[in-house]
């Protein structure tokens, strides 16, 4: 509304209030369109032969040892129930691993993704925070407290589904076992290990101490205070299988690190030969139809083995060139004409 | 003015309590005792302690805000939550204060405006003097003296006044719409009372009336005056909004005040106007939300079979807690779903179209190219919410006078003596334009000249000052045969007040050409001829009426010579002019068929000497006629037949109906982008053609003007039907309506049907009144709709709405209504889009107008540049809004199937919460505000660019379709792309890559760089806010996943080290490239395929606009079109009978002669005497079919 009295009303001449702000305006003519696929075919063509002989060059060696069927070394383990069942798998490598082998646990059918499992752990306490040591959050229910009403410590469905199956690697020489060397040091995140996770400090000395008044998760073996006795950096929440583990997977089939094998003689890799896997058959998976398997593996530039990165590159590619060819042809057949806007 | 009703809404229910009102004048305390509003008005809302609680009351009845707050309650439950709380409540809060800030704002300016009004000053009568008073302290039972031209301070008794028997003018135009001048008379026992301030202030009347209420036409109460009790009613009520015309000053005693006047009583009925978008946007919300149902619904039935299957042995690791069986728990994800899927409901698409539609309708207040800079008025947005549909308009309702012509007459040529003047013409005989440039005539010669008459041809001045006697008889009868009425305030300064503004024009060349019209009494008309004074004595006048289409005047020059003078419409004229006139008789024609062709309204003009003998007899003759009890009309009507014939042929005047600037142009314009433009005017038939073709509307390459002038409902069908069949011979009798039922809505779209080559048609008053019945309406609909334009005339403001509701309601297109004055009210308010010009006097139009701007040639700018690109824009917003919304939602459907349907989310809290507030806002609303497609320039260049809008061809419910399939593409790829290409991998140090978060991390990195910007128009702006969001996205994200946060509080930033440690890795990079490629691409591919096969004449125009390089020149001013036409304007004096009565009645007599400053000294008679309808044959006429 105008006001009586006042000066002008002429709105301000800039180039934004008159929308006249420079722009850049791209078209999709021919010209750009056509050479952009082309360019962009190529490229990934190229990239994509270098990410599929990269992912060629990995080698993965993948053993299933759930022991479903009957003939398989690990059955006997899934028809008792008592513990400390153990099992060997072997098998022979006919050139050498490369180095560094990386050695992993594989889970398949398993939900680590489940909202309501994925929820169930107490960051606080994880942090060494004894507050919350006394009373778990709620979100650990049902293993929040044990059936005394004692809380747990860690408390929550990931912690207590720890898996807890152990391997030993043997190299058959001759017939005599050569135990391979397993290295589980920083098989977990740097900022896992050294800022997420953190262990309460030791009461009186002792760390164990720390867990007083707490009892350990119900499938857990031994306290959280116990997992690794012989090195005190790998103990407690700290510890490295558990924090590989605590960072749960985005799918249902997962593999997680396990063991590294960089020491000695097999620092260059596993050479070829006789090995004997000696697995501590713990975890129960066939109640739900999962599956656990080991596998070894090397990476590369760009991480473990996936052909299909490389495989949709070609795919992609491809595409793009074939698609530069008809726009082309479209082009030169149906130009566009402007006689008539 | 929503909220006046319930500001006054305590007092309204107060009132109902008080049945009788009760004042005293002059007596303060008295009257305060009954605690009446004083004059002060509140149009505002809130005041600083109820805004913050009504406003937010408000806010959380709408459903938007209402959904927030479900979901909010739904995260509270433990069982339910996907999500926590803060990811919905932030941005509830940030859409909260938004809205708050911009009521906030609106009521800001409320309050001012009620300041602005409230501080007005009126003259209030106080202890025995008069005062000058603020409005709002005014008091009823005070006496208020008004001054000519001022606004009624609020609803007053009238006590006195200046004028003759207590009259008073007032002009309602703001109150009920109406133009003409109304008249209120005082009591004459308040009338005597005149300006003496001491017995005013002595005065005591006390008046007893009906509480306030808001009839406008009805009042009823008493005045006990030393007592004796009057009656009262609306005769001497002048109502607030009202404006005092023509009279000096009044008194009047204050009745009603403030929130009590009938003008506050009645307002606050505002229609909330909604734009076919906005009910398309509803429909898909709607929409929205049933698909919402569907996926969780499918979800949650996932989650029944996988609970079945696979979770019931899964309890090993995640045990069931206690009573939960498997239809809970997907009854359970159902709701979880429900959180986790929210967004895809475009909850804040509400609050960004409203930025958006703001800051448009701000750069159309800003638009410099509708800045008037003579009346200094800028264009106005005054509704902010249409801002899309005006991309969209098929039909404009224009009003004429004020609106396409400046209802400014100008005298422009004349034929005299077969003799052609008014021409310019430069030294080669050829015709020039007339330019500010060219030199005027010079009238200083005339001391009496009116300065502002501007004539370019010198050779009439020099044929009227060497004295020819023909020039100088045109320019006589000119001068004498009128009904204006003279004015001289000071000596020589004349003005002259006609009935007709042609009239005026006609006398005033008159007057610049030496025959200066001086004064009148009702038997002499006293001119200045060529500097000598000369009185003739005025025998007769033969009025002007529709039928005689003629006026004449019978004087007596001071010799004694006895003259008919004669002016009317040529074919009038003609039939009435001496055998010996026939030569000049063609050459005049010629003329006026030339003047016609250029649009201007021409008169013929003739005289006759008369004997006296016969005339002697004539007159008795008249006298007895006039004097007939039955039959007086007709009888006249013969009598003055029989003296008009035998005339001389004089010569021609043609007048011009000045159009506003640039009419014609956009006329053209707007018909190249394909939108009918209907005239519905209260003009008389002829000059609305007129106006027609010299404003482009009606062009001689029309296959056919129809015009419908039938006085009977059947002869109109028929006439409508022929028409039609003309058109398009194949039309079938019955109309093509598409009937559709929507929420219990019927409606019936009639179709648009086919037509080769353009129509017009014209059609009067009573013909419309008829084809507006219900019965023959559809009819009308169908031959209108066929022709490119439609003149409507002699329309009521009624009528005026109901054609505007008939094409709303029966066609699928976009209206608008444009207009000036207070007739126009009620289409301005009918049509889907109303505007007002503004700058001029009545502001009532543009008051309840949702743009405005001060000159019709910016509605092309409105339209096509600003309609365009707010169009375009809203659209390309919305398909972008929706298809980022469903794709980033469809992305947790998918991941459904592979976390067990357990509602687990793809991203995380931080990224769902800031996903559509920061790091997609920015972008989209860049596109909202800049995009355009081609500049103003290529806009104009290329009207037909608009065709797009008309037919919605931008968004619908197919484009929907689409981009929900484009968004099922795309979320796909978002979702399988990082799935396969994350699983079972790890980094390259071996360490775990395809962990929760990780691959959270990167499709939202995917989902957030993939949100590829539709944008055609890359600014400096987009570019900073598409690459700031991006930025924003990588800092917020490093930020929220660093060590330092992690340190402040565990529980919220749990994901610590994952930018880190994820994106340093080259397969994560190659993914994401890979997805947005994949996302990009086929798009890209899609519209180059388009543009080479099926190009849009938009891809064509921006192809030429490429290929050009220059930017067009701004459109040329083309020089005004020549008609060969027949088609000529009839009698110029447009309006209404003329003054004939008064001039010459005896009443006349009675008013003293004295210098009197009134604009209008004679209106008295129309008054005192039986013929106050003369101010409204318009309305009067056209509304009885």
């Amino acid at each position: 509304m105008k006001n009586e009295g006042e000066g002008s009303e002429r709105p301000d001449n800039t180039a934004f209030t008159q929308q006249r702000l420079p722009a850049w305006q791209p078209i999709l003519s021919a010209g750009i369109v056509i050479p952009g696929f082309l360019i962009i075919g190529l490229a990934f063509i190229g990239i994509g032969i270098g990410l599929f002989l990269t992912s060629q060059t990995i080698q993965v060696l993948e053993m299933d040892y759930t022991g479903v069927e009957k003939d398989s070394p690990c059955f006997r383990c899934t028809i008792q129930s008592s513990q400390n069942c153990t099992c060997d798998v072997t098998f022979s490598l006919s050139t050498l691993f490369t180095g560094p082998v990386f050695f992993y646990y594989g889970l398949s059918n398993y939900f680590q993704n489940f909202r309501k499992y994925g929820v169930s752990k107490d960051y606080y306490q994880l942090t060494g925070d004894t507050k919350y040591f006394k009373s778990p959050q709620d979100v650990c229910a049902p293993y929040a407290y044990d059936s005394k009403s004692n809380p747990i410590v860690p408390c929550g469905a990931i912690a207590n589904s720890m898996f807890n199956d152990t391997f030993e690697l043997y190299q058959i020489i001759n017939g005599t076992k050569k135990q391979v060397p397993l290295d589980g040091k920083g098989i977990s995140w740097w900022t896992d290990y050294n800022i997420k996770y953190r262990n309460p400090s030791p009461v009186n000395g002792s760390f164990a101490n720390a867990f007083e008044g707490t009892v350990k998760p119900i499938n857990w073996p031994k306290a959280a205070y116990e997992l690794d006795l012989t090195d005190p950096y790998n103990n407690g929440f700290l510890n490295q299988d558990f924090l590989v583990w605590m960072r749960r997977s985005a799918l249902p089939q997962f593999r997680k690190l396990y063991r590294r094998i960089t020491e000695g003689d097999y620092s260059a890799g596993l050479p070829a030969g006789n090995y004997s896997l000696t697995v501590h058959y713990n975890y129960p998976v066939l109640s739900f139809d999962g599956r656990k398997k080991v596998v070894f593996s090397n990476v590369s530039w760009m991480g473990g083995k996936n052909d299909f990165l490389g495989i949709a590159y070609l795919v992609v590619g491809s595409l793009c060139v074939v698609m530069s060819v008809v726009m082309l042809i479209v082009y030169a057949k149906f130009k566009f004409s402007d006689d008539d806007a | 003015m929503g909220s006046l009703l319930s500001a006054c809404g305590i007092n309204i229910k107060k009132k109902k309590v008080q049945e009788e009102r009760h004042l005293r004048a002059n007596d303060r305390e008295f009257n305060l005792s009954f605690k009446y509003a004083n004059n002060a008005i509140k149009t505002s809302k809130y005041n600083v302690f109820t805004f913050l609680p009504l406003n937010l009351f408000e806010q959380f009845q709408r459903l938007a805000n209402a959904y927030f707050v479900f979901l909010l309650m739904l995260e509270l439950i433990p069982q339910i939550s996907s999500l926590s709380w803060f990811t919905t409540l932030f941005p509830l809060l940030l859409v909260l204060s938004i809205t708050l800030v911009k009521d906030l704002s609106d009521d800001i300016t409320r309050h001012k405006n009620d300041k602005h009004v409230n501080n007005r000053i009126a003259k209030v009568l106080l202890n025995g003097q008069l005062k000058s008073e603020k409005w709002m302290n005014v008091q009823v039972g005070d006496i208020v003296k008004l001054e000519n031209n001022e606004f009624v301070t609020a609803d007053l008794l009238l006590l006195s006044s200046s004028e003759p028997l207590n009259l008073i003018y007032i002009d309602t135009a703001e109150l009920d719409g109406e133009t003409n001048l109304k008249v209120k008379q005082a009591l004459t026992i308040t009338g005597d009372l005149g300006n003496d301030i001491q017995r005013l202030a002595a005065f005591n009347g006390e008046v007893r009336c009906e509480p306030p209420n808001n009839r406008l036409d009805k009042f009823t109460g008493t005045l006990t005056v030393g007592g004796e009790t009057f009656a009262l009613d609306n005769e001497r009520i002048l109502l607030r909004g009202c404006t005092l015309r023509n009279t000096e000053w009044c008194f009047g005693l204050v009745v009603f005040g403030g929130p009590d006047t009938k003008l506050m009583q009645n307002s606050g009925k505002s229609i909330f106007k909604r734009t076919s978008i906005d009910r398309l946007m509803n429909v898909l919300v709607m929409f929205i939300f049933g698909l919402l149902a569907f996926m969780c619904t499918i979800l949650s039935i996932g989650n029944a079979i996988w609970e079945y299957q696979e979770g019931n042995s899964f309890t090993v690791f995640l045990p069931k807690t206690d009573g939960a069986n498997t239809p809970l728990t997907a009854f359970h994800t159902f709701w979880s779903y429900v959180i986790v899927l929210n967004n895809v409901v475009p909850i804040s698409l509400y609050v960004s179209v409203e930025i958006y539609r703001l800051v448009n309708s701000y750069f159309i207040d800003w638009d410099h190219k509708m800045y008037h800079v003579k009346s200094d008025t800028p264009a106005q947005a005054r509704t902010t919410t249409l801002n899309e549909e005006l991309g969209q308009i098929k039909y404009i309702f224009s009003d004429k006078t004020g609106t396409l012509t400046q209802n400014i007459m100008t005298f422009n040529r004349c034929s005299i003596n077969g003799k052609s003047y008014g021409e310019v013409v430069d030294f080669a005989g050829q015709r020039v334009e007339v330019t500010e440039k060219t030199e005027k005539v010079d009238f200083s010669w005339n001391s009496l000249a009116d300065p502002k008459f501007c004539f370019y041809d010198h050779k009439l001045v020099e044929a009227v000052r060497s004295g020819s006697p023909e020039v100088q008889g045109f320019f006589r009868l000119l001068a004498l045969c009128h009904t204006v009425m003279p004015e001289e305030k000071t000596e020589g300064e004349l003005y002259y007040q006609a009935q007709s503004p042609d009239e005026g024009a006609l006398v005033t060349a008159a007057r610049n050409f030496g025959f200066v019209f001086r004064t009148r009494t009702p038997e002499t008309i006293s001119l200045v001829e060529m500097g000598v004074p000369t009185t003739y004595e005025l025998l007769a006048v033969l009025d002007f009426n529709n039928v005689r289409k003629r006026m004449s005047v019978i004087v007596r020059n001071p010799k004694g010579k006895l003259t008919l003078y004669c002016k009317g419409a040529d074919t009038v004229i003609y039939e009435r002019l001496h055998p010996s006139a026939s030569k000049l008789m063609e050459v005049t024609t010629e003329h006026l068929n030339e003047y016609a062709g250029e649009g201007l309204r021409t008169l013929a003009l003739a005289y006759k000497d008369l004997d006296e003998d016969k005339f002697e007899e004539w007159k008795e003759r008249h006298h007895k006629a006039s004097t007939a009890l039955e039959d007086r009309e007709a009888k006249l009507d013969a009598i003055y037949e029989e003296i008009e014939k035998d005339l001389m042929l004089l010569g021609a005047s043609a007048v011009e109906d000045k159009l506003q600037d640039g009419v014609p142009q956009t006329i053209e314009q707007l018909a190249k982008a394909d939108i009918k433009i209907w005239v519905l005017t209260g003009d008389k038939q002829e000059t609305a053609e007129n106006i027609g073709y010299s404003c482009n509307m009606l062009r001689n390459e029309m296959k056919e003007i129809f015009i419908v002038a039938a006085n009977t409902a059947e002869e109109v069908r028929e006439e409508l039907v022929n028409a039609r069949k003309k058109m398009s011979p194949q039309s079938g009798d019955e109309p093509p309506i598409v009937k559709s039922r929507f929420f219990n809505k019927k409606s019936q779209v009639v179709e648009d049907e086919k037509v080769e080559g353009d129509y017009g048609l014209v059609i009067n008053g009573h013909s419309l009144a008829f084809a507006l019945q219900k019965d023959m309406q559809l009819e009308l609909l169908r031959t209108a709709c066929m022709c490119q334009s439609v003149i409507c005339c002699r329309v009521t403001p009624l009528q005026k709405a109901q054609v505007v509701e008939l094409v709303k309601k029966h066609k699928k297109a976009v209206t608008l209504a444009i207009g000036d004055g207070a007739n126009d009210v009620s289409m301005i308010k009918t049509a889907h889009i109303g505007v007002g010009i503004s700058g001029q006097e009545g502001m009532q139009a543009v008051l309840s107008s949702d743009f405005s701007f001060a000159q019709f040639r910016y509605l092309q700018r409105l339209l096509l540049v600003h309609g365009r690109w707010s169009y375009l824009r809203m659209c390309k917003f919305l398909r972008y809004f929706f298809y980022k919304n469903f794709t980033y939602t469809f992305v947790h459907f998918w991941y459904g199937f592979f976390c067990g349907f357990s509602a687990q989310t793809v991203y995380d809290e931080w990224f769902i919460m800031l996903f559509n507030l920061v790091y997609t806002a920015l972008p989209v609303i860049a596109l909202s505000l800049f995009d355009q497609d081609v500049n103003d320039r290529w806009s104009f260049q290329y009207p037909q660019l608009y065709v797009t809008g008309q037919l919605n061809q931008y968004f619908s419910k197919m484009a929907f379709v689409r981009i929900l399939l484009h968004s099922c593409y795309s979320s796909f790829i978002l979702f399988f792309v990082p799935w396969a290409a994350m699983s079972d991998t790890v980094r390259d140090d071996g360490k775990a890559i395809a962990d929760y978060q990780s691959f959270a991390m990167l499709a939202q990195t995917c989902v957030l760089i993939s949100m590829a910007l539709e944008t055609y128009y890359w600014t400096a702006l987009n570019q900073l806010f598409l690459w700031g969001s991006l930025s924003v996205y990588f800092v917020v994200t490093f930020t929220m996943y660093s060590s330092g946060m992690y340190l402040i509080s565990e529980s919220s930033f749990p994901l610590i080290g994952i930018a880190r440690n994820t994106l340093n890795q080259p397969n994560v990079w190659l993914t994401i490239f890979l997805t947005n490629l994949l996302c990009i691409l086929p798009v890209v591919a899609k519209r180059f395929f388009f543009i080479q096969l099926k190009p849009t004449i938009n891809d064509k125009v921006r192809h030429k606009v490429r290929q050009a390089k220059v930017m067009p020149p701004p459109h040329p001013r083309k020089f005004p079109r020549r008609r060969i036409s027949t088609q000529r304007s009839g009698y110029a004096f447009s309006h209404a009978r003329g003054y004939g009565d008064l001039v010459t009645s005896g009443r006349f007599l009675r008013i003293p002669v004295k210098t009197r400053t009134t604009l209008f000294p004679h209106t008295d008679s129309p008054v005192a005497g039986s013929t106050p309808q003369t101010y409204r044959t318009i309305f009067e006429e056209a509304q009885s079919p």
